[in-house]
């Protein structure tokens, strides 16, 4: 069965621009906020997102990565996985409200590895969540704060984000399946 | 990655793979907490058939970094002494439940046999193998170079042009060999500096140069000068005369560290012969590299480890 | 027991019908019946002599867990040979006429083989005094060969009185040529391959220096002197060197020293672990071609078995040696019959006719002729298998060979009229006792 386009680049957009919104509101303000991306493509949302926060109040998009894979539970079940680098600001986390951005959230325990890779960082005032995509399935009680698209599937299909940036365009596909 | 053996097991781009991850280990030391979660539960075996307490010590440390539980066996005044074989030792110690096995042994290849044996599962790292091979050495070595070179832009270079100039007893190092067959891979031009009694048979089917000269090879202003540890037994042997005539002729001394370029690293793999193959004031100069080797030494343990404890355990089905 | 064989090829290419009763060579021709007699159709067939180890180690007395006379002897007829001798490293060390006596009669009792004892050139192997030779000689083993193999007589002196007094007793010394202090600690062959593997050396002229010496003692003894196991191709130059000057001196090479080479090393695996080691491929090749040409004389095999904790080790803490018996044929057939190097004239003479007249064994001189002892066999050159345990017939299973295609299959070997092989497989001990 062929994948078939759920969001199209000015969805994609125009949630990111939401999001952006969103979390200036929720942190009243532009300060003291920092933005880290879960790689791959969640670093790339972080950076498109921070884009609009500094349009939006510049000198609020405070950007990162924040890799994962050390922290994660399923190592010997899956292939060996390189670690991408952890860029965090100079000053560190401590008292800032970190927003960890990912693309798509699925069973939580990606964000259940970085919530904890984020304690050995140091101690920020607070943690939020943005995904571009909320697919269901939950496996921890972890919930987003900020969901550009709840997208409802079947746990054997398969959600596809693209970003221009490494995949030359912008799209949400989904894939697989029987229906 | 299921073992690492041998670093001629290794192509150019998978030994930058090892170079990069150790970079994120090197980063993790600089945390709030130093340390990761990632190999919590899984038992690392450190089997010492030989003493090295530095080595022992190091893959120890790397193992802990990463949340590894770490039981160690020695063979000073264990039953190796007693004449137990290395298969009834490793199939002991595995019968304990271990997930990896780090082997220092006085004989060369015996990582290799252990790993092709069966007499166990798990990953075999090879810790030193007799006069063979010290891999993570060599990929110590070269992190060692490359962060030298190109300090924090260092993630994803080879070592393209570097010239490296080994000094010493090339015939009985296992750094040497690492070093040698890494560094090459990397891109490195390596030269070799010994007796003529200490270089092997063959050498001149290394992709390397060789000449007996330190003097010039000084004059040369290498990236890196390694300086390989002298055993005085070797004397004895007959592989060279005398102790002093070893330093004048092949030792780092003051007068020839004044003439190095101050742009050369100075490398040494330890434990150090000061005053032998490397005087005090070499040793001890900013150009040394000697401890920030055993610093990175962690970080290559650490990224090795993580390379062949994760991934799938099991092989997919056909 | 009367056996007659129908259509085996012989040496010399010729086909025919042979009858074998009372132990000999009965009739020969075409047309023959034998009333009762055992039926072998040997179609397709290559006859061979009964072929002759000079280099053997059988490890009884002293050694049982390895080998004892018995497999030693089953592994000997599973390869086709009917005669071996057996090297002198027991223990206690076959350096007494009661050894060597004791050895030669286990060797009669169990009746697959003739079991020729090697006498110690020094007592003990020591390399320190000469051992009973003249007594060794004259006992009812009648040693014709001594020899310390597994050490060299490194003494000078002591190898130009051991060939002298040799001489007086029609014997030779067989030489082990390794110089001591060259090769200590030596693991494997001293070049590319070691230097990249980090392990001791052991370099050509640690041999080749020794046959120099020992074959100017040879010319000025006049005795007779052979070289056990050559292995280089300097070694050969020494030998043609040696025999173009008239030197009684002859030389023989083992079957992997023609197969195998010194690249095996780099898997560690100890089962090609052996000495001399296994050399570059330019050896292999010299060693080859001195065999066509003669400049080498015989094959020998320096069947060694080991037990399985001796290779089950790291290399340099493992045992030198390999089992050899049961493929000796076949990897000479790869190794130079394939390569049309020699024919099966050449491979009845280099594994049965010399090795015989060196040991000083009779019963090989005129094999196929009627009224000559019935030591044969036949051998299928067009066969071919993976070489597994299920092929060796001794204790020792460290063959270098496992899992590698081997030509050639010993189909039946007889010894003295007895069929010690039969269909490929070695008969009891009860079937070869009734004969």
């Amino acid at each position: 069965m062929p994948a078939r386009t759920v969001l199209q680049q000015a969805d994609i957009q125009r949630a990111l621009t939401r999001i952006a919104h969103e979390i200036l509101e929720s942190n009243r303000g532009g300060s003291g906020l920092i933005l880290l991306g879960i790689p791959t493509r969640g670093v790339l949302l972080a950076d498109r997102i921070g884009a609009i926060l500094d349009g939006l109040e510049p000198g609020s998009g405070v950007t990162g990565a924040l890799d994962v894979t050390m922290y994660r539970d399923d190592l010997a079940h899956q292939p060996t996985r390189t670690p991408s680098p952890t860029r965090v600001p100079d000053v560190g986390i401590d008292g800032a409200t970190v927003v960890l951005v990912d693309d798509v959230l699925f069973s939580g325990r990606t964000i259940r590895a970085a919530l904890d890779a984020l304690n050995d960082l140091g101690r920020p005032r607070a943690v939020r969540l943005a995904v571009l995509v909320d697919r269901g399935h939950r496996e921890l009680p972890i919930r987003a704060d900020f969901v550009g698209k709840n997208l409802p599937t079947a746990s054997d299909e398969r959600i596809n984000v693209k970003l221009s940036e490494i995949d030359g365009e912008d799209a949400v596909e989904i894939a697989g399946g029987d229906a | 990655m299921k073992h690492l053996l041998s670093v001629r097991d290794l192509d150019r781009d998978s030994a930058i793979t090892i170079l990069d991850l150790a970079e994120d280990m090197a980063q993790v030391a600089t945390r709030a907490v130093p340390k990761l979660p990632t190999l919590r539960g899984r038992t690392v075996a450190n089997l010492f058939f030989e003493d090295s307490t530095r080595t022992r010590l190091s893959f120890e440390s790397a193992a802990k970094k990463l949340s590894a539980d770490v039981i160690t066996f020695s063979a000073k005044g264990s039953s190796v002494s007693k004449g137990e074989s290395l298969k009834d030792t490793t199939q002991t110690i595995a019968a304990m439940g271990i997930d990896a096995v780090v082997l220092r042994h006085s004989a060369s290849g015996a990582a290799r046999v252990l790993a092709d044996s069966g007499w166990i599962d798990a990953p075999v790292i090879n810790a030193g193998d007799g006069t063979h091979e010290h891999p993570t050495q060599g990929l110590l070595d070269a992190f060692t170079i490359r962060q030298g070179l190109h300090g924090a832009a260092s993630r994803g270079r080879d070592l393209d042009g570097v010239r490296v100039t080994i000094v010493g007893d090339i015939l009985h190092s296992r750094v040497a060999r690492s070093n040698v067959w890494l560094l090459t891979t990397l891109g490195a031009s390596v030269h070799l500096v010994a007796p003529g009694t200490l270089l092997p048979t063959g050498v001149e089917n290394w992709p390397v140069t060789v000449s007996s000269d330190l003097d010039a090879a000084i004059a040369d202003s290498p990236d890196a000068l390694m300086m390989l540890r002298i055993q005085s037994e070797r004397m004895r042997d007959a592989f060279f005369p005398h102790d002093l005539e070893y330093a004048r002729q092949w030792g780092l001394h003051d007068e020839r560290f004044a003439r190095l370029s101050p742009d050369t690293m100075i490398l040494h793999p330890g434990p150090m012969n000061r005053g032998l193959e490397i005087s005090a004031r070499a040793a001890d100069s900013p150009r040394s590299m000697v401890l920030k080797q055993v610093t990175n030494g962690v970080s290559i343990r650490m990224a090795v480890l993580y390379l062949v404890l994760s991934g799938a355990t099991t092989e997919a089905p056909v | 027991m009367t056996i007659l064989i129908r259509g085996a090829r012989l040496p010399d290419g010729t086909t025919t019908e042979l009858v074998i009763d009372h132990g000999v060579v009965a009739e020969r021709g075409t047309g023959l019946s034998a009333a009762g007699a055992m039926v072998i159709d040997a179609e397709g067939l290559q006859a061979l002599p009964g072929l002759v180890d000079l280099h053997t180690h059988l490890r009884e007395p002293g050694f049982e867990q390895s080998e004892t006379v018995l497999t030693g002897s089953r592994a000997a007829a599973a390869g086709g040979f009917t005669a071996v001798h057996a090297m002198a490293n027991t223990s206690p060390v076959q350096d007494t006429a009661g050894v060597v006596e004791q050895v030669a009669s286990l060797g009669d009792h169990h009746g697959y083989v003739t079991v020729r004892p090697v006498g110690a050139v020094t007592r003990g192997l020591a390399g320190e005094q000469l051992s009973e030779i003249g007594a060794m000689a004259q006992s009812r083993a009648g040693v014709r060969v001594f020899s310390d193999d597994g050490k060299c007589v490194h003494d000078a002196l002591l190898m130009r009185r051991a060939l002298e007094y040799v001489r007086s007793f029609n014997g030779v010394v067989a030489q082990h040529a390794q110089e001591p202090r060259l090769t200590e600690g030596a693991q494997m062959n001293e070049g590319v391959v070691s230097a990249e593997l980090g392990l001791a050396g052991w370099p050509a002229v640690a041999e080749e220096a020794i046959i120099a010496r020992d074959v100017l003692l040879a010319q000025t003894t006049g005795a007779r002197l052979h070289i056990c196991h050559l292995s280089t191709a300097g070694s050969v130059e020494v030998i043609r060197w040696a025999k173009s000057r008239g030197i009684a001196v002859t030389a023989e090479v083992t079957p992997h020293h023609l197969l195998l080479t010194d690249e095996l090393a780099r898997s560690y695996d100890a089962r090609y672990k052996v000495n001399p080691p296994l050399r570059r491929d330019e050896d292999v090749h010299a060693l080859r071609e001195a065999l066509a040409d003669g400049t080498i004389d015989i094959v020998a095999t320096d069947h060694a078995p080991h037990p399985i904790e001796s290779k089950e080790c790291a290399w340099q803490e493992a045992s030198f040696g390999m089992v050899g018996l049961e493929s000796a044929l076949n990897v000479v057939q790869q190794s130079v019959v394939d390569t049309g190097q020699l024919g099966w004239s050449d491979i009845a003479r280099v594994l049965s006719r010399t090795p015989a007249e060196i040991g000083r064994l009779s019963g090989y001189e005129r094999p196929f002729d009627v009224g000559s002892p019935a030591h044969l066999t036949l051998y299928d050159p067009a066969a071919s298998s993976i070489f597994s345990v299920d092929h060796l017939a001794g204790k020792g299973a460290n063959s270098p060979y496992l899992g590698r295609e081997l030509p050639g299959r010993v189909v039946a070997t007889i010894y003295g009229g007895v069929p010690t092989v039969l269909d490929g497989s070695v008969r009891s001990a009860e079937e070869v006792a009734r004969g």
